[in-house]
């Protein structure tokens, strides 16, 4: 496990080296998924080389850990909500309309767009 | 409170120990809560942790930066996180290139209504300029959220505060939502859900059954590479 988290931060932080050399208008955990997704694409060719966490199913497992409590890590950046109830209370109403139909658009445009084009690749269920 | 409490709550308030605690505490109190309710939309575990804990940091006259730097330990793993959304994409890989096209349709269809919509309503109703900036990245998951408002100018904590209330909307909203509009196919819903309400909606997405859950994960990535390049690009042109 430990080597897995390893790999994981060792991607996040290639990725944000590589944002802020390059100057790239992505968030560096971003590029890092990216990278393992490279990796992971490669690992048959690189097996070798890589530590054998890689390729055992153990990677895989320390990555759905974290996605299982992805809920929880919302948290924190949600309880700033304490700090601008200014404005919640100021443009509440607003931003909670603006929020309810742009979600609601959004999911009827993702839904439609998916649907629409699965039949035109004979993908339709 | 007598003294000797009184100087073991000043104590233990200001350690970072307390607030990492009672953030999971009352997070899987939430989630079991969540499931005895048949993991009903309303109970959703998020939604519910953080109007606990901001009543508990406001009745002990806990600043948000004390409570923080006990929970920014659960905070940094959402960096981590993001990363670890490559091995989903990868285990399904074969599926994701089978419906690449209707993905990559719904992808930039539900990533640019979500963004221009937000912005364009909240601005009708006279949200303020500075507002909507931090709006514009509502659907992506909240790191890379904060990352975008950071780089356009925006507030990163205010984005965060509305990527979560965008995301519990979107958990409450999509069963009736694509019910009544008779979807039923598990990966339009779940991509969709995950493009337009990041994790949140992937958690919920979850619940409801696998499909829906690991395509909306994909969405969810998926939207996190296409937003960070969107929000610079139509930011100007929406608020112009």
């Amino acid at each position: 496990m430990l080597v897995s988290l390893e790999l994981i931060l060792l991607c996040q932080l290639l990725g944000e080296a590589l944002v802020h050399a390059l100057g790239v208008p992505l968030p560096g955990p971003v590029i890092g998924m990216a990278l393992l997704l490279v990796l992971l694409l490669m690992r048959d060719t690189l097996t070798p080389v890589l530590p054998h966490e890689v390729g055992d199913g153990t990677l895989e497992k320390t990555s759905n850990g974290l996605l299982a409590n992805l809920s929880l890590m919302f948290i924190p950046a949600g309880v700033g909500v304490v700090q601008r109830l200014d404005l919640v209370v100021s443009h509440g109403p607003a931003i909670l309309i603006a929020l309810i139909v742009s979600t609601a658009i959004a999911l009827l445009a993702g839904v439609a767009v998916f649907r629409l084009l699965a039949r035109l690749v004979g993908e339709e269920t | 409170m007598n003294q000797s409490d009184f100087a073991l709550w000043v104590y233990l308030s200001r350690t970072p120990l307390l607030w990492l605690t009672l953030t999971i505490f009352v997070y899987v109190l939430a989630e079991r809560i969540s499931a005895k309710l048949h993991r009903n939309p309303l109970a959703n575990p998020v939604l519910h942790s953080v109007w606990v804990i901001g009543l508990i940091l406001a009745f002990t006259h806990t600043p948000y930066r004390t409570y923080f730097e006990g929970a920014q330990f659960v905070h940094f793993m959402l960096g981590p996180a993001t990363v670890a959304l490559a091995v989903p994409l990868y285990a399904h890989r074969r599926t994701v290139m089978r419906v690449l096209l209707p993905m990559a349709g719904a992808l930039v269809a539900g990533a640019i209504t979500a963004m221009a919509s937000a912005v364009l309503i909240a601005q009708a109703l006279g949200v303020p300029h500075d507002v909507l900036v931090s709006l514009a990245p509502k659907s992506v998951t909240v790191g890379v959220a904060m990352g975008i408002a950071e780089r356009t100018g925006g507030d990163p904590s205010l984005a965060a505060v509305l990527v979560l209330m965008t995301g519990a909307i979107g958990a409450i909203i999509v069963t009736p939502l694509m019910n009544a509009v008779r979807v039923r196919d598990m990966r339009a819903r779940g991509f969709a859900l995950g493009v337009a309400a990041h994790g949140i909606g992937t958690a919920r997405a979850f619940q409801v059954d696998m499909m829906a859950g690991t395509f909306s994960g994909i969405g969810m990535g998926l939207n996190g590479l296409l937003t960070p390049i969107l929000v610079p690009v139509f930011l100007p042109l929406l608020l112009g």
